[in-house]
Formats: structure tokens, C-alpha cells, sequence
């Protein structure tokens, strides 16, 4: 089911990409959001996890950065990916390592990608009325060593996922994804589960044409793998037109 | 013949019939609020020099649709006469019949006058039409030719603005385009020196521009003739993707079939006149 409860047109006109035509006095309003762009993925499998982004950060149609990518590991077993208005992702990550930490010192445990997915909605819902304008998705080991993924809406709606895609070619990969992954709309097909390799090269694929068509996504992919091994990362050049 | 259900033909200018009704579509209460469809942007850079001996024109080739790229190779130099080509920037479709326009006046000029146009001749009736429409049709141009009297390069604004200049850039990416002309232009260059700094020009746009991107189109007008380049420079993003995506024959499954056998009725043999016979 959606997961979007609040579009991106609702942060405000400074998202938007300036229109060329100056018709007449226009009332500017100062708007707190504003839209950096990047795209974000993640896919589970039997006993691993992988979470990729782009690295290109772009506000209008201008570029701030060519690498700055948008997975941050969290711990040795989870690694979020976060999209959309920068500066709350920043913000929110450090709330979460916070939080992390936190727990660590009065459970002397680490948190589980499943507890960091609960926390992390109500971290959301309690900007439910001036919202984080990101869009989270975790991938991880649950508690089995199985791969694991929880992808949120701004606000904290969340659930667990085999794969998702988030920010702004998502529209475009998730239905590539819905077809690959889920074997959707084929028949006839056998239906073999995952491997890492297979996935690896699945998300490849998918960025170069993201990248493509996307002009928000572009100039590197990173992905992060996360297996019982540890977390592993690998880097992939994309468009940087 | 006439049937009866045909539509009225269109008059001349633009059709406002539609423009309250869709005022208060797009005012409608909070749930009813319908938002217009956004006309194809070219998010561009387009940019002219003039040289030793004629004019060098250059563009990329994206045309985006807000963020998704809609044309990768998407052609931005416009044929106005055999000596005047034009770069166009903005609204795609009001690039297109403008420039459409002004080629079909033109044409009809010279046919009347036996003469090849000028280039102050396509800038003056882009301005009429431009500033007629008070900025509604959202076309940035730049055109660029050589005529009897040399090589011009002009831009032409939405709202009928006009400038004569030996380098220009347009479009979103004027800004990094515009860069590398101010920085490497000198008068008389010769035509490699001309066609390497368009060519860069436009690079710094594609690559410090969202809006722009993929190849670039070089246009070389002398005196002597004109050379369309296109592509000059291919995109250099040739990413193989590691995977076949194939589907084999009953992916999709057939459900059942119908054969409808297609019987010959009536046959008849009508003559016509046509240009060959008499």
C-alpha cells in the first residue's frame, strides 16, 4: 500500500525549480524545505542486505555537490539511506547516532535494525506538525541473520519491505524493481531467490538508467552491503550530465 | 463532403475559450484543486559566436519535462533559411512554430524576391510577432547568419527584445556557458579556434546544468554553404548495464485468440484525375 501521506508539492515553492517568466509582482514567502534531490534503494535477501544512493546533491537546477552520498551506517548490521531536504537529513542522522548511543550505554546492547525502524518512527511522528522532510529507508540483518528492510513516509508511517525505492527517481525504479524482485506481471517464470551478486548487478542497472532520465540523479553510486560479515561498500560511476 | 460532426477550423492566434473554465478548475475547493499540465521546457544551453568568416552556433541536446529527461536527443538548431539558422530555448513547442514561421515567411520572401534573407529581416519579424504576444510564448532565440552585408548574431527575448552581439549564450545554462565565452573570445578566430570554444561553452553547461545534457550540435554558416554538425560531441556516458533484460514469448500469456476471417463485399474501380494524366 502508499506509504505517502504528504506529497512534495506541500513543503513549499522554494522546492520547485524557478519558473524563467517574471509576469508581474510575485509575493515570496521564505519557505523552511527546500529539495536537494537523490535517489535511495534498498533490497533484502536471504542473509543480506544492500542499500544504495547517488552521490549528486542539486538544488533547482544547479549542482552543490558531486559526492555526497546518502547512506550513512548506523551499525555493524544497518545502514539508512535518507533523501530529500539535506539539512534534515544531517539533523536526523545525528539524532539517531544520538539515540544509538543512548541505548548502547543504559542496554549495553546494540540496537536491532527492527528497533531502529520502530524508533525512528516515532523520532518522525513527533515532528508530525513541521515534519523532517526526508524519506528513510533502512536495510539490515533482523535478529535471524535474514536481510531486512523498513522503508518511512516524512511523518513516520513504516513498514517492512523487500525492497524500495526513495526520493526523486523512485517513480522510476520501483516498477523495474516490482518486475525483477517480485516477479510481478510475468508469468512462466521461475521464480529463483535472490543472490547478492544477481542484486548487486540488478541495482547497478537500474542507477545507469535512473540516471538517465532523472536529472536529479547522477555522478556516483555507492552501495552499501551488508552481510553477518560486517558492512562492505562499493563505488560505481554514473552521468554527471 | 462535409459531415456534420466535424469541428469548427481553427481562427488565427492563440484560443482563449478554455481560459476561465480553467481558471476555476485550478481554484477549485481544496479536493477539487486540478493543477495545469506544464508545457515541455528545453532547460537548455544554446550559444553563437561569430568568426573570421561567418558564425558558429551551438546546443545541447536534453529536453526535459520538469525533472524527467523527455528527449536525449532533442534538436535545438532550427533551419530558417538557407543562411540563418536559429538556436532556441524555453517553451519546446514555441520554439518550434516560431521558428517554423519565421522559415515559411521567409521562404515566401524569397521566392517573391529571388534573393536569400537577411538576417535583420528574421530578427525583425520575430520581434513583431514575439512582442504581439506580450511574452506568452516563451521562446529565447538565438539566431545567427551571414547575408550580403556579413555575419550577424542576434538573440530575440520572449517579450520582443533584441540584441546584437558577437557571442552569446542562452538558456539555463547561460551562466557557465557565458563563463567560458568571456573568458576565451577574441574577433577573427578561425574556425577551429570558433568551434572549440562553442563547443566548450556548451559543455560547461551540460556538465554545471541539470537542465542540459547529452551531445552537443554545432552549426558552421559562411558565406559558402553550411555545416550541420550533429552530433559534434557525443555524450561520453555510454554505461553498458550488466544484465540482458529479455522477456521470452509467453511472459505475457496468451488468454485465448479469435481469428476474424476479413470477407471481400463489394469491389468498384473509380478514375481520377490526377497531375500526370490529361
Amino acid at each position: 500500500g502508499s506509504l505517502m501521506m504528504i506529497s512534495a508539492r506541500a513543503f513549499g515553492d522554494n522546492a520547485q525549480m524557478k519558473e524563467h517568466h517574471y509576469t508581474g509582482p510575485v509575493e515570496h514567502k521564505f519557505s523552511p524545505y527546500a529539495f536537494n534531490g537523490g535517489t535511495v534503494l534498498a533490497v533484502a535477501g536471504e542473509d543480506f542486505a544492500l542499500v544504495a544512493s547517488d552521490t549528486r546533491l542539486s538544488e533547482g537546477y544547479g549542482i552543490h555537490s558531486r559526492d555526497s552520498p546518502k547512506c550513512y551506517k548506523l551499525t555493524d548490521t544497518t545502514v539508512i539511506g535518507c533523501s530529500g531536504f539535506h539539512g534534515d537529513c544531517l539533523t536526523l542522522t545525528k539524532i539517531i547516532e544520538a539515540r544509538l548511543k543512548m541505548y548502547k550505554h543504559s542496554n549495553n546492547k546494540n540496537m536491532t535494525s527492527g528497533a531502529i525502524a520502530a524508533m525512528l518512527s516515532t523520532i518522525l511522528y513527533g515532528k508530525r506538525f513541521f515534519p523532517y522532510y526526508v524519506y528513510n529507508i533502512i536495510g539490515g540483518l533482523d535478529e535471524e541473520g535474514r536481510g531486512a528492510v523498513y522503508s518511512f513516509d516524512p511523518v513516520g508511517s513504516y513498514q517492512r519491505d523487500t525492497y524500495k525505492a526513495g526520493g526523486s527517481a523512485s517513480a522510476m525504479l520501483q516498477p523495474l524493481l516490482d518486475n525483477q524482485i517480485g516477479f510481478k506481471n510475468m508469468e512462466n517464470v521461475e521464480q529463483v531467490p535472490l543472490t547478492l551478486e544477481k542484486a548487486v548487478q540488478l541495482v547497478k542497472d537500474v542507477f545507469i538508467s535512473a540516471a538517465e532520465r532523472d536529472v536529479y540523479t547522477g555522478d556516483a553510486l555507492k552501495i552499501c552491503i551488508i552481510t553477518k560479515e560486517g558492512v562492505r561498500e562499493e563505488i560505481m560511476p554514473l552521468r554527471k550530465d | 463532403m462535409a459531415l456534420s460532426n466535424v469541428l469548427e477550423p481553427a481562427g488565427s492566434g492563440f484560443n482563449f475559450e478554455n481560459s476561465t473554465r480553467n481558471i476555476v478548475l485550478e481554484n477549485g475547493s481544496e479536493e477539487g484543486k486540478i493543477k495545469a499540465p506544464k508545457p515541455m521546457k528545453t532547460g537548455t544551453t544554446i550559444a553563437g559566436v561569430v568568426y573570421k568568416d561567418g558564425v558558429v552556433l551551438g546546443a545541447d541536446t536534453r529536453a526535459t519535462s520538469e525533472e524527467v529527461v523527455a528527449d536525449k536527443m532533442c534538436a535545438k538548431i532550427h533551419y530558417i533559411a538557407p543562411n540563418i539558422y536559429c538556436c532556441g530555448a524555453g517553451t519546446a513547442a514555441d520554439t518550434e512554430k516560431t521558428t517554423d514561421m519565421l522559415s515559411s515567411n521567409l521562404t515566401i520572401f524569397s521566392m517573391n524576391s529571388g534573393r536569400n534573407p537577411r538576417v535583420v529581416m528574421a530578427v525583425n519579424i520575430l520581434q513583431d510577432m514575439l512582442f504581439r504576444y506580450r511574452g506568452m510564448i516563451g521562446a529565447h532565440l538565438i539566431l545567427g547568419g551571414v547575408d550580403c552585408t556579413g555575419s550577424h548574431l542576434y538573440t530575440v527575448g520572449p517579450y520582443g527584445s533584441m540584441d546584437k552581439v558577437p557571442y552569446l549564450a542562452m538558456g539555463s545554462g547561460k551562466l557557465p556557458a557565458m563563463g567560458i565565452l568571456e573568458d576565451r573570445f577574441k574577433g577573427n578566430m578561425d574556425l577551429e579556434e570558433a568551434k572549440a570554444l562553442v563547443s566548450d561553452a556548451i559543455h560547461a553547461g551540460i556538465m554545471s546544468d541539470l537542465g542540459s545534457g547529452n551531445n552537443i550540435d554545432l552549426c558552421v554558416i559562411t558565406k559558402e554553404g553550411v555545416d550541420y554538425i550533429r552530433p559534434h560531441r557525443e555524450s561520453i556516458y555510454n554505461y553498458k548495464r550488466q544484465a540482458k533484460y529479455k522477456y521470452k514469448p509467453g511472459t505475457t500469456p496468451v488468454l485465448n485468440k479469435t481469428v476474424n476471417q476479413l470477407e471481400l463485399v463489394h469491389e468498384t474501380v473509380q478514375m481520377m484525375e490526377t497531375a500526370g494524366s490529361s
